[in-house]
């Protein structure tokens, strides 16, 4: 099994090739002279990268966008070591049902999500604001941040905890010294995926948001206008790029987190 | 040993425990109430709690949902038939073929599932569009004199970009189950005189069945709830039912029917769900 | 003689498992006592609950006379060598050998000075700032003695901390350990599955099977005096010849094709004396071979039908009668000893008071 048939090797590249098309369009036609995206191409241009410098209700959407991810993405990043650390290290009647539980978002369609939150907090006579955005964005990321600290925490032997304790520290100090160093990388992945996430997310936000916006909703209220797709698609271009040096350190940290590093022989 | 089960389960729920509040209250919670909800009746801004099933009579009964609900599942069916029909080569590939550069592949592959879906989904209405760039790109190209129609806003267009946008993962359980089959079962299988035709439908196929059913319970789930994706792309013959359900809770001022679409689509969802992974058990659990 | 570990009664099971059942132990002050059995016997289970890292379901353990009840591993008087070092990775020799002093208030220089006396004890001086990567096995292994004994725990418990070694650095190590335990005078309970390491290293050592302690003595009179028949077959080869006894004043008396008429004394028997089935067990050592020339009057006699050489020594395997079993019987491969071939017939000769007997 050594080499591959010619033609799976064509679709494996053209698979490739066409999952990426779409999101190239971005940078292209950000940088493309005409106010219509469409080919031929008509020239190179900066103006529309520049029109984002003047948009205040853009600078307050990512303000606000910023907030909610590193808020949610911390708040996340703790609850899922809780969670994860309880998952891994002990066995106790319960764990399989309120893990499942506590992973379903993953599989749920987000729109009953949002639907349902924001009934209870319509209800609850709450103000939809900033911070409910973050809660529904820290009950979307905690399963990622789960699954990830999972294999962090599975990769750390057990015995180095055991040495640590045996040697005279109690539980505070053993996670001080021992556990938090050798999971460290995890967390790093954790928070910035949890980021990335509720940076792009658009769904929980547009429902649960008041008057604040973040990002995706503003850009979701900026398709109305066909004349400033171009610099939509620059805004677009700019959100790609963060976004893949993002998940790229944390893929870098994930496999940090994962490596032998922590383990013992 | 009754003392000593009560301390490791008291440590392991002391860690659990907040998470575990916190998704109750902010999942069961609501989708509890979402359900209660659905029992109600509201009248503009009037909320009347007396029990009455006449939302769910009427999310039954009213062609305009019965018509949404079955375009949501063709959609999703479809979506999820193609997405798993194209991500398995893929995953093949990957698997069999990657060789030491497979976590760069599955790091390229799953990249753009990570970034905006609006932004993604986006780029489709303007890939789709009358004057899109696909129509401008084969016009310029000289390959057709007039645009194509057919693949924007409607049903076509949300299949497509769905499709497109559900692939990475779709690759990545149907790639964990051909990553555990044991290689020496395909040697095994040459000796015993399979070309890789009869391999592949004997022996990998099979044995890859578990990833495929995971693949298509995660795409299919979702899909069917999807809001975005048809409101950009699918015009009014591409609506789905998470669009009506926005236009009950915000425009129609009418929640419980909302709440009623919401919990009937769980449960068709649910209950398909049930019966897919119950006709494959078969195939499953010989393994 | 004070006993400063005293297991009373102690049992453990995970799930429907008995991992240790009922198990009771006095482990003397001082001493290098090992725990030796088959793999699933349990023994490391016991270590685990010296150590505190397993809670018995029922029975006491107690250290210098303080009860161990509800006592953590980090506050109890023991440390451990863990079966994989667990070396912590990410911090250097030095770093990993002081680890368990932090809680101590001690000034740099006197954590100095305890550092480099402990990395001498177990021969690594000057590696204090070696990662814990960079290190060998055994480099880890001893790093791992040092981070335990700069603590000075009343008892050191090891784990296995020999099996991932190859066979060279392991007799090695186990001469190193048992210097080490005389020249510190701690207490040393190690678990290990090797026989040949246990007897080597040992002042005392409790046979475990099933999480039962079978037999608890001194490495020679385990060898010598098995106190049963599966003692005896785990620790060292044995010949077992199922014969017929009957009880009398000087011992039992057995009629035995092979062996003859013979009466083994008693305090070389184990079981219950009126049982009529015996087992009687000798060590392939202690048959030898004698020429047929000689004179060969009250020998057993035999046939040679296999033959193995180890270097050292040389087995070969008798048949004496049709009815029983082959014996095994080692020779010495030293100068002027003889060679026999396959097919020869030899004489054994055998010493009663080396023979054992199992009564069933």
């Amino acid at each position: 099994m050594t080499r591959p048939s010619k033609y799976l090797k064509i679709f494996a590249y053209t698979y490739l090739v066409f999952l990426y098309a779409p999101a190239l369009l971005l940078p292209i036609f950000s940088f493309n002279s005409s106010q219509i995206i469409a080919f031929p191409l008509t020239g190179f241009t900066l103006h529309w990268f520049e029109t984002l410098l003047y948009q205040s209700t853009l600078h307050e959407a990512l303000r606000n966008s910023l907030i909610v991810a590193v808020s949610s993405s911390i708040l996340a990043t703790i609850l899922g070591i809780l969670a994860s650390r309880s998952a891994t290290r002990y066995d106790f009647t319960g764990k399989q049902i309120s893990l499942t539980f506590i992973l379903a978002p993953l599989v749920l369609p987000e729109i009953i999500v949002g639907v349902a939150l924001l009934i209870v907090l319509i209800q609850l006579g709450l103000s939809l604001n900033l911070w409910s955005v973050v809660l529904g964005h820290t009950l979307l990321i905690m399963p990622f941040s789960i699954l990830i600290m999972n294999s962090a925490f599975n990769n750390l032997d057990i015995s180095l905890e055991e040495a640590s304790m045996d040697l005279g520290e109690n539980q505070f100090g053993t996670f001080y010294r021992i556990i938090l160093p050798l999971v460290f990388p995890g967390i790093m992945a954790s928070l910035l995926i949890g980021f990335t996430l509720s940076l792009d997310e658009f769904i929980i936000a547009f429902f649960l948001t008041g008057t604040d916006t973040t990002l995706p909703v503003y850009i979701w209220a900026q398709f109305r206008f066909p004349k400033k797709l171009p610099t939509t698609m620059a805004l677009g271009t700019l959100l790609l790029v963060t976004s893949f040096l993002l998940l790229s350190l944390s893929e870098y940290f994930r496999r940090r987190a994962v490596n032998s590093r922590s383990s013992v022989l | 040993m009754i003392f000593e089960i009560r301390t490791e389960t008291k440590k392991g729920w002391r860690l659990l425990s907040i998470p575990f509040v916190f998704s109750l209250l902010l999942l069961a919670a609501p989708l509890t109430m979402m359900f209660l909800l659905s029992f109600w009746t509201q009248d503009y801004l009037v909320l009347d709690k007396t029990f009455t099933l006449n939302n769910y009579i009427e999310a039954a009964t009213q062609p305009v949902y019965q018509l949404l609900f079955q375009r949501s599942l063709i959609i999703s069916l479809s979506v999820t038939f193609f997405t798993v029909l194209l991500a398995y080569p893929m995953a093949y590939f990957i698997s069999f073929y990657g060789g030491e550069r497979k976590a760069l592949w599955l790091f390229l592959i799953t990249i753009p599932f990570w970034t905006s879906y609006l932004l993604r989904m986006f780029l489709w209405k303007v890939i789709l569009g009358y004057n899109g760039v696909f129509n401008s790109l084969l016009l310029w190209l000289e390959m057709i004199t007039e645009p194509v129609t057919f693949i924007l806003y409607n049903a076509n267009a949300v299949v497509i970009a769905l499709t497109h946008g559900w692939a990475p993962f779709a690759i990545l359980p149907i790639f964990v189950s051909l990553e555990k089959i044991d290689r020496s079962l395909l040697e095994a299988s040459r000796d015993l005189g399979d070309g890789p035709f009869h391999q592949f439908f004997r022996v990998i196929l099979p044995l890859s069945a578990p990833g495929v059913v995971g693949a298509a319970l995660i795409i299919f789930i979702p899909t069917v709830g999807d809001y975005i994706t048809p409101k950009l792309v699918g015009g009014t013959d591409g609506l789905m039912i998470a669009n009506m359900i926005q236009v009950q809770f915000s425009k129609a001022n009418n929640a419980p029917l909302a709440a009623a679409l919401s919990a009937s689509s769980l449960m068709v969802v649910a209950f398909i769900s049930i019966v897919f992974v119950l006709f494959n058990k078969k195939y499953l659990r010989r393994y | 003689m004070n006993n400063l570990v005293k297991v009373q009664n102690v049992s453990k099971s995970f799930g429907e498992v008995n991992a240790v059942n009922g198990v009771s132990l006095e482990i003397e002050q001082g001493k290098f006592f090992s725990l030796l059995g088959p793999s699933g016997c349990g023994k490391t289970t016991l270590l685990r609950l010296i150590a505190g890292f397993e809670i018995p379901k029922s029975g006491k353990i107690l250290i210098d006379n303080k009860s161990m009840d509800g006592v953590e591993p980090n506050l109890r008087p023991t440390n451990m060598v863990f079966q994989n070092y667990a070396i912590f990775p990410h911090l250097n020799v030095e770093q990993n050998v002081s680890y368990g002093l932090r809680k101590k208030n001690i000034s740099k220089d006197e954590k100095d000075e305890m550092i480099s006396q402990v990395l001498e004890l177990v021969n690594l001086t000057g590696l204090n700032q070696r990662s814990a990567n960079a290190l060998s096995g055994g480099q880890k292994q001893r790093v791992a003695l040092a981070r335990a004994l700069i603590l000075k725990p009343k008892v050191l418990l090891l784990d296995e901390p020999l099996s991932a070694l190859d066979k060279k650095l392991r007799e090695q190590m186990q001469l190193e350990l048992r210097h080490l335990q005389r020249a510190v005078g701690i207490t040393f309970i190690l678990v290990t599955h090797d026989q040949e390491e246990a007897l080597t290293m040992s002042d005392k050592v409790a046979v475990m099977f099933d999480g039962e302690v079978e037999q608890v003595d001194s490495p020679r009179k385990l060898y010598e005096r098995p106190a049963s028949q599966r003692v005896a077959s785990f620790i060292g080869d044995m010949n077992f010849i199922n014969e017929k006894a009957l009880e009398t004043k000087q011992g039992l008396k057995v009629n035995s094709e092979i062996l003859g008429e013979i009466v083994i004394p008693k305090n070389q028997v184990s079981g219950n004396l009126s049982n009529k089935k015996i087992i009687i067990g000798i060590r392939p050592e202690m048959i030898s071979i004698v020429s047929n020339n000689f004179d060969s009057k009250g020998l057993i006699s035999g046939k040679i039908t296999d033959i193995s050489y180890f270097g050292i020594t040389t087995y070969y395997k008798i048949e004496c009668g049709p009815n029983a079993e082959a014996l095994s019987v080692s020779a010495q491969n030293s100068f002027g000893q003889m060679d026999y071939k396959i097919g020869e017939i030899v004489k054994l000769k055998m010493d009663v008071n080396s023979l054992v007997g199992f009564l069933e």
